[in-house]
């Protein structure tokens, strides 16, 4: 009965879309259609010639554990994809001729720049927020996902929520809302996709064998609720037709901007912070085989974090339309939310206490570590940013891409990085890494790169702050923004080529992850040699 | 899970008792400094809003006891920037701009706003130093389209050129030679342009073009090619080029002319600004 169902519906989806990629209004919306179109007829024929089959018994004993598998490898796919067009955006900055005229509008920057953006932070950091907190919540719970294959629904629909966002922008389907940018089908799809994620993690949680909830499971929890009430709030829109993909947003001046920004600072909150800190506290005590350091401060930190980070977003828009109030109170947030965010590095780094040898030894923690140094670092950057007088010389200039890379380099993409080591050879039954001589060569290119990053860009977007502001004895602006333009160009080419280290130690990960995947471990040279 | 605390070897703090997956919880207290800073950037928070513009209230949000707001303070700082330039940009406002000398103060103020002017609204095109780019003139010698003089200058900035915008923006037009001439003709055309700065060109194609010349492009280039300012037509016969002089960009130009636009300032700028960019374009070399 369930399978007639199922044909009847892939077979409606089927003919919806064909007639959608026939009637659709423009480029993006026939694409889609048409992708739509041959993904739900390969279904329906796979699911026909499945009919009155005898399905093999799943065992549904131990963990579910098949999709977490299939997650690390997105990850570490995505990750690639992401790092690569960004290397190539970085680049087309300092060599405009990197836009090709032979591609546009495709490979214009400002097509290219939104899949940067949404590779790394939804596919890359997305996949692994998602595949990491399915294998948490499991381990913490000494339960088994619940909702069955609902499991693998979340993960192939948020890949194709992926594949969706992504060729829409190269297509021109935008809403133009930063970090929000696909357009309304789009959107209704990942409010399924997400709504779904939230049944398997929370229905795990009932289930659990343990009878209180392990703190990462707090972060995981807030993560994905906020940012279901996030993604709707920001994304209320109408389209123009239903046969179109663009839509209209339903607020619109200063109200549309503030919840803009109360999405892209709280994207930033939740989803990089409060999610990537789910998996910090998951494997950081793990790989160091140590208790957490302090259970009080986890508590308090957490309820101050996710309280205080909501009301952060008004310091997006000092200085604009924005009344003068809301811009204080964002400020003033931004600013007690410092200790907060150092509740994580404190009781992240502090669980090292008593394993602190392992910097030497373990390649993989010292990843851990280095990320909650970034964290750290940027967590502190951040509200200090946030001050108005600082935020009039640093908004709008490259200070805020250093910030934000910092931020997710060193913070996401490090942890990202340790929990990919640690799961890889579990999840696959090896001993350890292919490699452990490669997770330092990645160790090393990704804080080298990282150093080239964050450190080009504070120099060239204090420089071009202060150009910007700089005036003669009379008042009279002394720059033209060409100018300024011009200046960055080093800075510019540094920055390409700290993309072009991080990227290398990525590509020498998914290398390593290949090798432990298909079976065997690199022995290590003896002791007692040095290391070549 | 068994709910038994247990003491930690290593720092010989009491775990929780929890244990999920093998990971434990030390029953740290919270760091002193680290609940000290919180409570002290709360205390500061608080502080804050009551100096500054904060808290929502129904109709309107407090002001903060120190009246601040940063509209004010923007305009309190140009209101400091033009107190301070009253007098030099008065008498910059009355004076005749053709009869006041260059090391009178309010020209140098004329000269520094409007290249302030320059950078902002007209490097775009021009550039930042006033070199121009292909289609855009150079701004610092003396081959002027439509004039070199300040009040040439005033009406360009004022009214732009070949734009639907100003109904007294400067106008002409170039006829796309490649609807009236056939392309022999106008490879012959090229050849005689090509005699009029001095360049490598085919005589005997270059005589056919001078006849051609005369008849098509003379009443508005010159017999000679000295162009003519009345029409914005490009003096032919020196080395300056505005899209290029070479044979190709020639047959291009002939062929399907060009139509350098110019927006109007007039309604963009102020007086004062149209003024100060005219005395600033003037003074960078070509000014007559």
């Amino acid at each position: 009965m369930w399978d007639y169902v199922k044909l009847i519906l892939l077979g409606l989806v089927a003919l919806m879309a064909a007639i959608g990629s026939d009637w659709g209004y423009d480029l993006a919306y026939k694409v889609h259609a048409a992708l739509i179109m041959f993904v739900a007829g390969g279904m329906f024929i796979w699911q026909l010639r499945q009919m009155g089959d005898v399905k093999p018994v799943v065992d549904r004993s131990g963990y579910m554990d098949g999709v977490i598998r299939a997650g690390v490898i997105a990850t570490g796919f995505w990750g690639v994809v992401g790092f690569l067009v960004g290397v190539l955006i970085a680049f087309q900055l300092a060599f405009p001729v990197l836009n090709f005229d032979w591609g546009q509008p495709f490979t214009n920057f400002g097509r290219l720049r939104p899949l940067h953006t949404s590779a790394v932070i939804f596919a890359f950091g997305g996949n692994a927020l998602i595949m990491s907190s399915f294998y948490i919540v499991q381990r913490t719970c000494g339960a088994r996902l619940w909702g069955g294959n609902l499991a693998w629904f979340v993960f192939w629909g948020y890949q194709s929520f992926i594949v969706l966002a992504a060729t829409g922008y190269l297509l021109g389907a935008t809403q133009s809302k930063e970090y929000a940018e696909p357009e309304w089908y789009v959107d209704i799809w990942l409010t399924f996709v997400w709504v779904a994620f939230l049944a398997v993690y929370l229905g795990t949680i009932f289930r659990r064998r343990e009878k209180h909830i392990y703190v990462a499971n707090w972060f995981l929890l807030s993560f994905i609720i906020t940012v279901a009430m996030l993604h709707i709030v920001n994304n209320l829109s109408i389209p123009v037709s239903l046969l179109g993909s663009k839509s209209v947003q339903v607020f619109s001046g200063v109200q549309d901007a503030m919840t803009q920004w109360w999405y892209g600072h709280n994207a930033v909150g939740f989803f990089l912070t409060a999610g990537f800190l789910g998996m910090m506290y998951y494997f950081v005590p793990k790989q160091a085989e140590r208790p957490v350091y302090s259970y009080k401060l986890s508590i308090i930190h957490f309820w101050a974090l996710i309280f205080l980070y909501i009301w952060a977003g008004p310091h997006h828009l000092h200085y604009t339309a924005l009344p003068d109030w809301a811009s204080t109170l964002g400020m003033v947030f931004s600013i007690i939310l410092w200790m907060p965010s150092w509740g994580g590095m404190i009781n992240g780094l502090m669980t090292l206490q008593g394993a602190w040898d392992k910097l030497r030894t373990d390649p993989i923690i010292r990843m851990m570590v280095i990320s909650l140094a970034f964290y750290g670092m940027s967590t502190f950057e951040g509200p200090m940013m946030s001050i108005r007088a600082v935020n009039a010389l640093s908004h709008y200039t490259d200070w805020t891409i250093g910030h934000v890379h910092s931020g997710a380099l060193g913070w996401n993409g490090m942890i990202t990085f340790g929990a990919l080591y640690f799961l890889t050879p579990r999840l696959w039954g090896r001993k350890r890494m292919y490699s452990m001589a490669a997770i330092d060569w990645h160790f090393w290119l990704a804080t080298i790169g990282i150093v080239l990053y964050a450190a080009s860009m504070w120099v060239t977007g204090i420089m071009e702050g202060l150009m910007w502001r700089e005036v003669d004895a009379q008042g009279f602006l002394v720059n033209s923004f060409a100018d300024t333009v011009d200046a960055k160009f080093p800075m510019y080419v540094v920055r390409g080529l700290g993309g072009v280290l991080y990227l290398s130690g990525g590509l020498i990960m998914v290398w390593n992850m290949w090798m432990t995947i298909r079976g065997g471990a690199r022995v290590a040279a003896p002791v007692g040699v040095p290391a070549e | 899970m068994a709910d038994h605390k247990e003491k930690d070897e290593i720092t010989g703090i009491d775990t929780t008792g929890h244990d999920w997956d093998g990971i434990k919880e030390l029953n740290n207290p919270l760091p002193r400094w680290w609940l000290w800073t919180l409570y002290a950037t709360i205390v500061w928070a608080i502080a804050y809003t009551i100096a500054y513009p904060a808290w929502p209230l129904i109709n309107s949000a407090t002001g903060g006891v120190l009246g601040y707001s940063t509209r004010g303070e923007v305009a309190d700082q140009i209101a400091a920037v033009d107190a301070q330039n009253a007098e030099v940009a008065q008498r910059l406002a009355s004076a005749d701009l053709s009869t006041l000398a260059p090391d009178d103060p309010a020209h140098r103020y004329g000269v520094a706003g409007g290249a302030s002017v320059f950078l902002s609204h007209c490097s775009q095109c021009h550039g930042s130093g006033a070199a121009g780019a292909v289609g855009y003139p150079n701004l610092l010698d003396d081959d002027w389209l439509w004039g070199g003089t300040l009040e040439d200058i005033e009406y360009t900035v004022r009214h732009g050129i070949r734009n639907e915008a100003d109904p007294d923006a400067r106008w002409s037009q170039m006829p796309a030679f490649g609807e009236l001439l056939e392309g022999e003709e106008i490879a012959a055309t090229v050849e005689h342009v090509l005699t009029l700065s001095g360049k490598d060109h085919d005589a005997a194609l270059a005589a056919q073009g001078a006849i051609l010349f005369e008849e098509q492009c003379a009443a508005c280039h010159g017999e000679a090619g000295e162009g003519m300012r009345d029409q914005g037509a490009p003096r032919l016969s020196d080395a300056i080029w505005l899209y290029g002089g070479d044979r190709d960009t020639l047959t291009k130009t002939i062929t399907y002319s060009r139509f350098g636009v110019m927006p109007p300032w007039g309604p963009r700028l102020d007086e004062a600004e149209i003024k100060a960019v005219t005395l600033y374009l003037h003074q960078l070399g070509g000014g007559e």
